[in-house]
């Protein structure tokens, strides 16, 4: 038997503990927000928050979490009370498929939980491991943007060269 | 003893201070070299430019002279030294912030004897030890591929060095005891390839400045000791001599496709510091590359593998009976792409046991590559693989390790592991 903390909520399961926490999220806990893309850690779409810190959920033990808290994007609003930085993605229309959409925002989540004033560099680095196959990163980026904004920050420009 | 004597002996004490103190600022007095205007870039001949362009890259000039996500040559990256933190300078020719108002001969002098335009001593983080055999004409080129850049006006971080380090004179002392230039004299036994090689690796290339143990006045150790291995942003450079501890063979064809595409496929990628460097390489002239894998090559002729390449253990029921819970981990968060007929297993990847972190004397290289994780080191389209460093904590890391080494290792079993990977964690990106 293994106990999680999954977005406030305590759970009991049944699993081998080399059991990706993904598999258990979506088939054990029925928390289907986070995805499974290539299951190799290589997209992105299985990304959750695991104390605050955003980690491919495909490629975590289960066993490994131990008493780390773990976020997935149910936990951060729901269809009737989005949360800001699902409200920001809305108002940005950030998504196109949308498979890549929950792993994008967790990760935008867990950036913004570290700082909400990034630069450009940090924020793109930040949104670097997760892939949108439909090309929306202009507007993904831009929902980070508004997110920082949301929450009394914003994204740092870069400074401009001289010549 | 009198009052005169007491007095005789101060002054006599007081009058040799002060001669050692003119002697120490004679030999540490440099002149500034006067301020120029900056060189109009059209006036470099294209070919110089070029020439200088290549030769920049085979130095790897911008890991030093280029923060992360910072523009290039504009400086700002932070070497870490035991002494402290020292910052690469702006070289680009922006004339307030960056060396546009040195002239051929202050570029010259910085190159060769580690002394600034203003006349001050250069941190050897700066290898003037290794820039001081660069033939006149290749620094010739460098001035001039670095005075057609884009001047940016950039101001790197102040140093930050334990007391009285901040005190550059003191710098000319470490020169009389470590700075002892001399020429790369060709060797006539040895092939056009070969010469070439070696002139670029130990001069621009500096390759022993990571890949050689360090004294405690951070002087690089020659001789027996040079590429006997050493430290580099956190991460271990192994010994690339006749200690490698790779597990099959550096040939000159496996270390040019190395040097050109970051990746062996009969050993690893390359990771950490090393990624820019393969990335710097893939894009210098194809020529003077495989000049330096024909001497590194020559370099590891006498390595182990070099002799008989060994073959490679694989202890699966033991290790996972010495380190059940690293098993588990691995079979986690691992296996799907390292486990022998994994998807990551195409396109040349080298198997795990191949990898020359699992062999190396300490630890370090398997724990960062796993904290870390790599990134394709020279284009887009490479090796890859996701950082750990969130989501398993030291003692996760650490039981991967020691399964990994119990399973493929083919040296003594590494101490100390959680305590490394605390330490691996603070250090390198």
């Amino acid at each position: 038997m293994i106990d999680l903390t999954v977005n406030g909520a305590t759970a009991r399961v049944d699993v081998d503990p080399a059991t990706p926490l993904l598999y258990v999220l979506r088939d054990d806990l029925r928390l289907h927000a986070a995805k499974f893309g290539c299951g190799l850690g290589q997209c992105g779409a299985c990304t959750v928050l695991v104390d605050d810190r955003p980690v491919f959920a495909c490629l975590l033990p289960v066993g490994a979490v131990g008493t780390r808290t773990v976020t997935t994007v149910e936990g951060l609003g729901t269809a009737a009370a989005p949360g800001d930085v699902q409200r920001a993605f809305l108002h940005e229309q950030a998504a196109q498929c949308g498979y890549c959409i929950p792993g994008m925002i967790a990760r935008a989540e867990g950036l913004l939980r570290k700082t909400v004033t990034p630069t450009e560099t940090e924020l793109r680095s930040a949104m670097a491991p997760s892939l949108c196959r439909c090309g929306t990163h202009m507007r993904i980026l831009r929902a980070v943007r508004r997110a920082a904004v949301m929450r009394g920050g914003g994204v740092v420009e870069p400074a401009e060269p001289v010549t | 003893m009198s009052r005169p004597g007491i007095r005789r002996i101060l002054v006599i004490a007081v009058v040799l201070l002060g001669l050692c103190g003119i002697a120490f600022a004679a030999i540490a007095y440099r002149p500034a070299i006067a301020r120029v205007t900056r060189p109009d870039p059209r006036q470099f001949d294209p070919a110089l430019v070029a020439r200088g362009g290549n030769l920049a890259r085979l130095g790897n000039c911008v890991s030093c002279h280029q923060a992360a996500g910072g523009r290039p040559y504009a400086g700002g990256y932070p070497i870490k030294t035991p002494f402290g933190t020292i910052y690469g300078s702006n070289i680009t020719p922006d004339a307030a912030t960056g060396i546009g108002s040195w002239s051929p001969a202050a570029f010259r002098r910085a190159m060769r004897e580690g002394v600034g335009r203003d006349g001050s001593h250069l941190y050897p983080a700066f290898p003037y030890t290794h820039y001081a055999g660069v033939a006149d004409g290749d620094v010739d080129a460098l001035y001039a591929f670095l005075m057609t850049r884009p001047a940016l006006r950039a101001v790197p971080p102040a140093n930050r060095m334990i007391p009285p380090l901040g005190f550059r004179p003191l710098l000319a002392g470490w020169k009389l005891l470590f700075f002892h230039p001399q020429p790369v004299v060709a060797d006539p036994r040895q092939s056009a390839a070969w010469n070439r090689g070696r002139y670029i690796g130990e001069t621009l290339a500096h390759c022993t400045a990571c890949h050689s143990p360090r004294g405690l006045l951070q002087q690089e150790k020659r001789g027996d000791q040079a590429y006997d291995g050493g430290w580099s942003g956190g991460w271990y450079a192994p010994p690339i001599n006749a200690h490698s501890p790779a597990v099959r063979a550096w040939t000159v064809e496996r270390l040019d496709a190395y040097f050109r595409t970051g990746l062996s496929t009969a050993h690893a990628a390359a990771a950490g510091p090393m990624g820019p460097v393969t990335y710097n390489l893939a894009r210098a002239a194809p020529a003077d590359v495989r000049a330096l894998a024909t001497y590194y090559a020559w370099q590891m002729r006498a390595a182990p593998a070099a002799r008989a390449e060994p073959r490679l253990p694989d202890r699966r029921a033991l290790a996972s009976q010495r380190h059940p819970e690293g098993a588990r981990l691995y079979a986690g968060a691992c296996a799907v792409c390292h486990e022998p007929g994994a998807a990551m297993m195409v396109a040349g990847r080298p198997a795990l046991p191949l990898g020359t972190p699992l062999h190396e004397a300490n630890p370090r290289d398997t724990i960062q590559v796993i904290l870390k994780g790599l990134k394709p080191p020279v284009a887009p389209r490479g090796p890859y693989m996701p950082a750990f460093a969130d989501a398993l904590d030291d003692r996760q890391v650490a039981e991967v390790v020691a399964y990994l080494q119990a399973r493929h290792g083919t040296g003594p079993a590494w101490p100390d592991l959680e305590k490394d990977v605390a330490a691996a964690r603070k250090e390198g990106e």
